[in-house]
C-alpha cells in the first residue's frame, strides 16, 4: 500500500489547497504588490512606487502608537482571558468540595448553571457586545449601568467617564474582549479536564494534594495543548480588536488616539485619509510580519512534552 | 503507527498557517486588482423634451444605493416611484449605513451605481471620488428646468451656496446636498425661558450665564465625547464671526499661520475658560451623540452644539414642551469682524451620480424629481429638516426647532459661513483637531497646546502630497 500513498494524499489535498491558493495565498501577494504602489482604491489606475509607503509607515509615529497598543492588548488580554477561563473551569469541574454521597471529583455547587452563565457573551455578536457595553460605560450617573451602579452603592467617587478617559479607555475596551471571550474558553477547558482521568485527581487527593497543588501539578499539564490552542485563537482576536475599538472608543480609537490600533488605523486610512490604500496595504504586510513572529514565537516556546493517558 | 505524517505537526502546522490566514481578511480587497478595466458603457442618451430635459432613456435600468441614516430612505424612495411612473422601470434601491465598503469595490471594478446618497460616518471620500474623475458633473442637472415649472432652471430654486458646497476645487458640480442643515447651540427655549435667561451674545456674557446655570445645579454646556467635531459646529463659526470669513477661508485653504490668529486664539481661550470653570457635564467626554442628547433633552445640561437634525434625532427623548431653539453664533463684541446673527448653515446629504455607471442622465433625472416642491416639502414635513430647496417649506406648519432655524437662517441673511475644513479634509478636522478639541474641554491642554496641535495638523496635511487640496474664496 506504501507506493500509492503520496498519490493518496495528494488526491485529498488538491482542491483545498487550490483554493488555499487562490483565497488566502494570492490576496497576500497582491496585498504585497499594492503597498508598492500609490493606488487610491477607487480607480484602476495604479503608480509603481516602491518602498515609498513602507518608508512613509516607519516614520508615522501613529502607526507605532497603535501597534504598541495592539502589543499591550496582546500581552494582557490572552493572558487574563485564559487566566480566568481555567480557574472557572476548574473550579466547576474539580474545584468543589467534597460533598456526602457525591463523587470525590467534583465542580462547585451550580457549576451547571455558570457554565450556561459564562457562555452567554458568545452568543452575541461582537457588535451587539460593543454597543452594549458603550451604554454601560456611559458616563452620566443616572444612565450610564456602571456610574448609576457605583452611585447606587455608595462609590459615586468612583464614578468615571470610562470610555472618555485617556487612562482608563484601552483598559475598559480590554475588559470587554476578556469578558467577550472567557466563556468560551471554560467551555473549551471545561472539554478537556472532563477527559482526563479522575483517578488521577482521585490518586492525588489520596496523597493529600490541596485544590492549588492539583491545578499545577495535574491539570495545567495535561491540559497544556488546549491552552496552546486557546493561547493562538486569542492572539488572533488581540492582533484585532476592530471591532470592539472601532465601536466603542470615542474619536475612533480616541481619545486622543490611547486606543488606537492598527486594524482601524488600516482602515482609515484605506476608506478615509483620502484613499490611500497603498499605505493601508502597507500597514497590513506590517501587521503580517509581526503576526507571523508572533506565531512562530508561540509555536517555539509553548512547546513541551506531550503526555500521554 | 508507523506513519511518518504526525498528525499533530500537521495540526500544528495548519494552525500557524491560519493564524497568518486571519489578517487577510483585512487584505481581501486587494483581489480588486485583478478586475480592474474601466469600461465606458453609458446608455445612448435619448431625446430631450420640455418634460425630459436630460434625455433619460425608457426602460433603461437605474441603480440607486442612499445613505439609511438620520433620515432614513423613504423620501428617496417616494422620488423613485415618480421615477417609474415615468421611465417605466424599478429603480434597483439598496439603503444602508455601510456606503464606502459596498461601493469601493464597484468602483474600483468601473460599475458603480447610478446615484447615491454619500452620506454617513462609512461613505466615501467625496472629496477623493471627484477629484479621481469618477463623479459626473451635475452641471446639466442644474441647468434643467425643474419639474414644477419648466420656465425656472435648476439652479435658480437652490438655496445660496448649494452650489459651491458640491464644488471640488474646480467649476464642475459633483454633489447636490439636499438637505439644508443649520448649525450652532441649540437649548429648550421653555428651560430659558422659565429660569429668565436671556440667550447671550458675546463670551463674557455666555460665561457670566453659564455661571448662574451651573449655580442653579444645570451643567451649561454638554457635548458628544466621541465625536468632538460637534464642538467645532460652533467654534468654527465663532472664529468666522470674531476674524470674518476670510479667517475662516485661510483655514480651509490650509494656509500658513491660519490658526495663529488673534481670532483663533481668543475663541479657543474661551473653550478653555469654560473647561477651567467645569462647565461642561461631567462626563461629556466619553459619550455617544446620542447620550449627549438625552443628557441635555432631559435638562441636565442647558446648551449643546448641534445640527437642525437634532430635532429630528432626540425626538424620542424630547419633552413634548422642550421648545427647541437655535442660538446664533457669539464672539468677543462689536469689534468682530460679523455681526451676532451670523449663523453657520450648509446643505449636507451629497447625492452624488456615478461618471462611468450605466444611466447617469437617470441618475440625474432622479435628483430632479426629488427637487420638485412636492418632494421637498413631504422631506420638511415628515423629517423636520429644511432642504436645499429655497422656501420650499413656506406655507408649511414647522416644528419648533425648524421655525427658529428658519428665523435664523433668514436673520442672518447674508452672513451665513459655512467652513468647509470637515468635508475636504475629514481626518484633519474631525481626528486630528478633532482629538485635540476633547483635550482641550477636558482641560488636558491649554488653547495655546491647542492651537499649536491645529496648526501642526494643517501644516502636515499640506505637506502630504497623497492629500487632494481644494481652495475657496
Amino acid at each position: 500500500m506504501r507506493h500509492g500513498k503520496y498519490r493518496f494524499i495528494i488526491g485529498f489535498l488538491a482542491a483545498p489547497l487550490a483554493m488555499y491558493a487562490v483565497f488566502v495565498i494570492s490576496p497576500f501577494i497582491q496585498a504585497f504588490q499594492i503597498s508598492m504602489t500609490d493606488w487610491s482604491g477607487l480607480t484602476p489606475d495604479m503608480n509603481f512606487i516602491g518602498l515609498e509607503n513602507y518608508d512613509k509607515l516607519v516614520h508615522n509615529d501613529l502607526f507605532w502608537q497603535a501597534l504598541w497598543h495592539n502589543v499591550i492588548i496582546l500581552l494582557v488580554v490572552p493572558v487574563v482571558t485564559l487566566g480566568l477561563g481555567l480557574f472557572f473551569a476548574f473550579m466547576l469541574n474539580v474545584g468543589g468540595r467534597r460533598r456526602k454521597g457525591a463523587a470525590a471529583v467534583t465542580g462547585v455547587r451550580g457549576a451547571g448553571l455558570y457554565k450556561v452563565v459564562y457562555f452567554f457573551p458568545q452568543v452575541l455578536s461582537i457588535t451587539i457586545v460593543a454597543v452594549l457595553w458603550q451604554q454601560i460605560y456611559n458616563p452620566d450617573p443616572s444612565d450610564g449601568l456602571l456610574n448609576s451602579l457605583l452611585g447606587a452603592i455608595g462609590l459615586g467617587s468612583l464614578q468615571q467617564s470610562w470610555l472618555g478617559d485617556p487612562n482608563l479607555a484601552l483598559i475598559c475596551i480590554m475588559a470587554v474582549m476578556v469578558w467577550c471571550s472567557v466563556g468560551f474558553y471554560v467551555v473549551l477547558f471545561s472539554a478537556g479536564m472532563s477527559s482526563i482521568p479522575s483517578d488521577i485527581y482521585e490518586a492525588a487527593l489520596l496523597d493529600g494534594a490541596t485544590r492549588g497543588a492539583t491545578f499545577f501539578r495535574i491539570t495545567l499539564p495535561l491540559l497544556w495543548d488546549t491552552v496552546q490552542t486557546g493561547w493562538v485563537y486569542m492572539g488572533i482576536i488581540c492582533m484585532d480588536a476592530f471591532a470592539y475599538v472601532q465601536i466603542m472608543s470615542v474619536q475612533n480609537g480616541g481619545p486622543d488616539d490611547a486606543t488606537q490600533v492598527v486594524p482601524l488605523l488600516l482602515w482609515k486610512t484605506a476608506f478615509r485619509e483620502s484613499s490611500q490604500y497603498g499605505l493601508a496595504a502597507a500597514m497590513g504586510i506590517a501587521m503580517l510580519i509581526v503576526t507571523m513572529v508572533f506565531a512562530v514565537l508561540t509555536l517555539r516556546f509553548s512547546r513541551r512534552e506531550r503526555v500521554e493517558f | 503507527m508507523g506513519s511518518d505524517i504526525n498528525r499533530r505537526d500537521l495540526i500544528k502546522r495548519a494552525m500557524a498557517v491560519g493564524l497568518v490566514a486571519a489578517p487577510s481578511a483585512a487584505l481581501l480587497s486587494a483581489c480588486a486588482t485583478s478586475g480592474g478595466s474601466s469600461h465606458n458603457s453609458t446608455a445612448p442618451a435619448g431625446k430631450t423634451s420640455a418634460t425630459n430635459p436630460l434625455g433619460v432613456k425608457k426602460g433603461v435600468a437605474l441603480e440607486a444605493f442612499i445613505f439609511k441614516g438620520g433620515f432614513g430612505d423613504d423620501y428617496v424612495k417616494n422620488a423613485e416611484k415618480d421615477y417609474k411612473a415615468t421611465y417605466g422601470v424599478t429603480v434597483k434601491h439598496t439603503g444602508t449605513q455601510s456606503l464606502g465598503p459596498k461601493l469601493q469595490p464597484r468602483f474600483a471594478g468601473g460599475t458603480p451605481p447610478d446615484v447615491m446618497d454619500n452620506s454617513g460616518a462609512d461613505n466615501l471620500d467625496t472629496a477623493s471620488l471627484a477629484s479621481q474623475g469618477q463623479l459626473a458633473d451635475l452641471t446639466p442637472l442644474l441647468d434643467a428646468a425643474t419639474i414644477d415649472d419648466p420656465a425656472k432652471k435648476v439652479r435658480d430654486i437652490l438655496v445660496a451656496g448649494t452650489i459651491e458646497q458640491g464644488q471640488y476645487g474646480t467649476s464642475a458640480v459633483y454633489a447636490l446636498n439636499y438637505a439644508f442643515t443649520v448649525y450652532g447651540t441649540w437649548y429648550s427655549q421653555k428651560l430659558l425661558g422659565d429660569k429668565g435667561w436671556a440667550y447671550p451674545q458675546t463670551f463674557d456674557d455666555m460665561i457670566k450665564l453659564a455661571a448662574t446655570i451651573k449655580a442653579a445645579g444645570i451643567a451649561p454646556f454638554t457635548y458628544p465625547g466621541k465625536y468632538p467635531y460637534y464642538v467645532h459646529f460652533d467654534f468654527f463659526a465663532q472664529i468666522a464671526k470674531v476674524g470674518g470669513k476670510e479667517a475662516i477661508i485661510a483655514i480651509d485653504n490650509l494656509e500658513d499661520g491660519a490658526w495663529q490668529t488673534d481670532s483663533v486664539k481668543q475663541v479657543a481661550a474661551y473653550y478653555e475658560e469654560l473647561a477651567a470653570k467645569g462647565y461642561f457635564l461631567k462626563g461629556s467626554e466619553g459619550m455617544t451623540h446620542i447620550q449627549a442628547q438625552t443628557a441635555w433633552t432631559k435638562g441636565k445640561a442647558a446648551f449643546i452644539p448641534n445640527g437642525s437634525w437634532v430635532e429630528n434625532e432626540a425626538a424620542p427623548t424630547m419633552p413634548a414642551d422642550f421648545k427647541l431653539g437655535v442660538g446664533g453664533t457669539i464672539g468677543t463684541g462689536s469689534s468682530d469682524k460679523l455681526p451676532f446673527g451670523t449663523v453657520r448653515a450648509a446643505a449636507g446629504e451629497p447625492f452624488i451620480v456615478a461618471k462611468s455607471g450605466k444611466n447617469p442622465e437617470g441618475g440625474m433625472e432622479l435628483l430632479r424629481i426629488m427637487l420638485s416642491k412636492k418632494h421637498a416639502q413631504a422631506f420638511t414635513k415628515s423629517l423636520k429638516s429644511l432642504t436645499c430647496y429655497a422656501g420650499a417649506e413656506e406655507g408649511l406648519s414647522l416644528t419648533p426647532g425648524l421655525t427658529s432655524a428658519s428665523a435664523a437662517l433668514k436673520a442672518a441673511g447674508s452672513d451665513v459661513v459655512n467652513p468647509r475644513l470637515q468635508d475636504w479634509y475629514p481626518t484633519l478636522s474631525n481626528e486630528t483637531i478633532g482629538g485635540a478639541t476633547g483635550q482641550l474641554l477636558t482641560g488636558k491642554i491649554t488653547s495655546a497646546e491647542w492651537i499649536k496641535r491645529a496648526q501642526k495638523g494643517a501644516d502636515d496635511t499640506k505637506k502630504d502630497s497623497s492629500i487632494k487640496k481644494f481652495k475657496h474664496s
